[in-house]
């Protein structure tokens, strides 16, 4: 067989064998099998044999639908109130043995809205911990990726002064970015701790005592934040070395020139620096948002999820099932949907970003 | 220092410093806050953590806690366990990405160019969106042992190792690092008729310290720091690393000294490392933003 190659034929694919034979089998083919087991009942360990479910498994996480109902009313047409409040038929009327809505059996209330005493409209979702999961990434990433772009650039222009020690002050920034994030998320548990715990009392020392102490991570309106700021903590000072090393491709005449002008800061910045970190900001953005979209030791450490499943997120979902409940085709279609998600946004991106000419 | 004087520059140095110092304040502390703690016992540390003395070697200090923690739980096995896959990874990786980089820059071959940009996609493909179908896969795998073939890799060594080796990352940067290369060196070398092997040993590789320390810190940082795939992976105590360790601190009672005990003798070691070679750290984070 080698003897069909040409000297540097045999060659390339020699040097080069190990390197692809590896990624496409640990990377590549699982990248596949995620995809097809997408759309079986593959379970880790199972005495039965794998059967194709066609597109159940992604109906099973995605089906949403709504439903408008009017309160309730009694023979003379007015609204029975209960508890001061108009009484609405369960959902549980709907998706429950009703002949006249199978489409929404076995869905759940996800959440509602609509004026008093007339008709509400519900969301109901099929499975709505996966909607939940869905939201949180979103509003992780949505936050994450700009304040820490942001705070990561400040930073940077911080650190790209000449002064003596500033290498000092680089290296404590970077510091935390060398830490496993686990070890991270235990420290920070416990500084978030509703107790005793340093931030609680650090707020209430420095307002002396008015700003009560709150349970940061088991609260649902406070664990998602607690976890967003705690993670902008651990990473950010890798994307200030990402936007330093961008600062340093920017020509030193050009500073010169703007010196001799007579150009204030805030020229220097929007006129010479931002222009010249595009590519930077375009590589930053794309970067951050895939990491962010990986949330997952974080929620494992700190919160497994909670409370009230408000710190839920896509990949702790899909391992919980793939892994958890040895469900591989349920953590695999999540696994797909969350590539997806990932592949559109970046070549939103990208596309958003381009060179425009 | 810069004399701090009564004129504004002296001044404006002073507030300089002292937003730097501020700010590397807010990232030291919870370090420091590990370190100290784990030197006391567990209820003064969960009292002391109601003030400054969190930061502070004060109270009943010891080395109780690192003993404890050594009784708790297999400490030794867990620290071999890491060092060994992560050493073992760091080398074949740095082999196996540095030759595929060589053969992509500087050997001729038919389908060079499609597999080098199948290789640049899989950057955009999250390992968690992969680590499921992968769990299943390498339940699966055969193995050839000295006991002959074996299926199943879960509760292994391999397992933590195999699927790490090569990834698109390494190989791009490499790539790149190899394109600046001056390339009559090789043609040069080729001429004087040395052999693709040879090029490779002699001439390349003694070129190539920085990138292979670039390449060494990136995938080393990755591995040590591993928790997902191994806790999927390893069930049996004798095969997990360190961060699955951990899961041992967490029986009923959490001993709060104890744990940060344990953190402290994970994490140290490594941020020793980093600030001895920080220069080398950070240069490989740069490099992997320079040419996006």
């Amino acid at each position: 067989m080698a003897s069909r190659f040409t000297v540097s034929n045999r060659t390339g694919w020699l040097m080069a064998g190990p390197a692809v034979l590896l990624i496409a089998g640990f990377v590549v083919l699982p990248f596949f099998l995620a995809i097809f087991f997408s759309f079986t009942n593959q379970r880790l360990v199972s005495p039965n044999p794998t059967e194709f479910v066609g597109l159940a498994n992604y109906r099973q996480l995605l089906g949403v639908a709504t439903v408008t109902i009017e309160p309730v009313r009694d023979d003379a047409g007015q609204v029975v109130m209960k508890d001061g409040v108009p009484e609405y038929p369960t959902i549980r009327s709907l998706t429950r043995n009703n002949p006249d809505r199978p489409d929404l059996a076995g869905m759940r209330e996800w959440f509602s809205f609509g004026s008093d005493g007339g008709a509400k409209t519900f969301i109901l979702a099929r499975d709505v911990v996966f909607m939940k999961a869905i939201v949180n990434t979103f509003i992780f990433v949505i936050v994450v990726a700009p304040v820490q772009a942001g705070l990561a650039l400040g930073l940077a222009l911080l650190i790209n002064q000449r002064l003596r020690g500033i290498n000092l002050f680089r290296a404590i920034y970077f510091m935390p970015v060398v830490v496993s994030i686990v070890v991270v998320s235990l420290l920070w548990r416990l500084i978030y701790d509703g107790q005793s715990g340093l931030l609680n009392n650090l707020l209430g020392a420095i307002s002396f005592g008015l700003i009560p102490p709150v349970d940061w991570l088991g609260n649902p309106s406070t664990a998602l934040g607690a976890i967003i700021g705690m993670s902008i903590w651990q990473a950010v000072g890798f994307h200030m070395v990402i936007w330093l090393s961008g600062l340093q491709t920017i020509s030193p005449t050009l500073y010169e020139a703007a010196a001799i002008e007579g150009a204030s800061k805030w020229q220097v910045f929007r006129y010479i620096t931002w222009p010249g970190l595009r590519n930077t900001a375009v590589l930053i953005l794309i970067v951050i948002t895939m990491q962010a979209f990986g949330l997952f030791a974080q929620i494992d450490v700190m919160t497994n999820g909670g409370p009230l499943d408000s710190t839920q997120t896509i990949v702790f979902q899909a391992i919980e099932r793939g892994y958890g409940k040895q469900d591989i085709s349920g953590g695999s279609a999540i696994s797909v949907i969350l590539f997806v998600i990932v592949l559109s946004i970046s070549l939103l991106q990208r596309w958003l970003t381009r060179e425009k000419n | 220092m810069a004399m701090i004087t009564a004129d504004n520059r002296g001044l404006r140095l002073a507030t300089r410093y002292g937003v730097l110092a501020l700010i590397a304040l807010i990232f030291v502390f919870p370090l420091v806050f590990m370190v100290m703690s784990s030197l006391k016992p567990s209820q003064q540390l969960l009292q002391d953590s109601a003030n400054l003395r969190a930061f502070l070697p004060v109270g009943d200090i010891s080395l109780n806690n690192y003993a404890d923690a050594f009784k708790r739980a297999p400490v030794a096995t867990f620290v071999f366990n890491s060092v060994l896959v992560t050493g073992v990874t760091v080398i074949l990786s740095l082999l196996v990405c540095s030759a595929a980089g060589f053969a992509f820059v500087f050997v001729d071959w038919t389908g060079r160019q499609t597999i080098l940009a199948i290789l640049l996609a899989t950057l955009i493909l999250p390992f968690e969106t992969i680590a499921i179908p992968m769990l299943l896969m390498v339940a699966h795998l055969p193995w050839l042992g000295a006991e002959g073939v074996s299926w199943g890799w879960l509760n292994s060594y391999r397992v933590q190792i195999v699927p790490f080796i090569a990834d698109g990352l390494t190989v791009f940067l490499f790539v790149q690092y190899f394109k600046d290369l001056p390339g009559e060196l090789i043609e040069a070398a080729r001429v004087e008729g040395a052999s693709w092997g040879q090029i490779y040993r002699k001439v390349v590789m003694p070129l190539s310290g920085p990138i292979l320390a670039t390449a060494a810190i990136l995938k080393f940082l990755v591995m040590y720091n591993q928790y997902l795939w191994p806790l999927m992976v390893t069930q049996e105590e004798g095969y997990r690393p360190v961060m699955v360790g951990l899961q041992y601190f967490f029986q009923l009672n959490v001993a709060w000294g104890e744990v940060m005990a344990y953190l402290s003798m994970i994490t140290m070691p490594v941020l020793a490392f980093y600030l001895y070679l920080q220069k080398a750290f950070i240069a490989s984070i740069a490099s992997t933003g320079v040419k996006g």
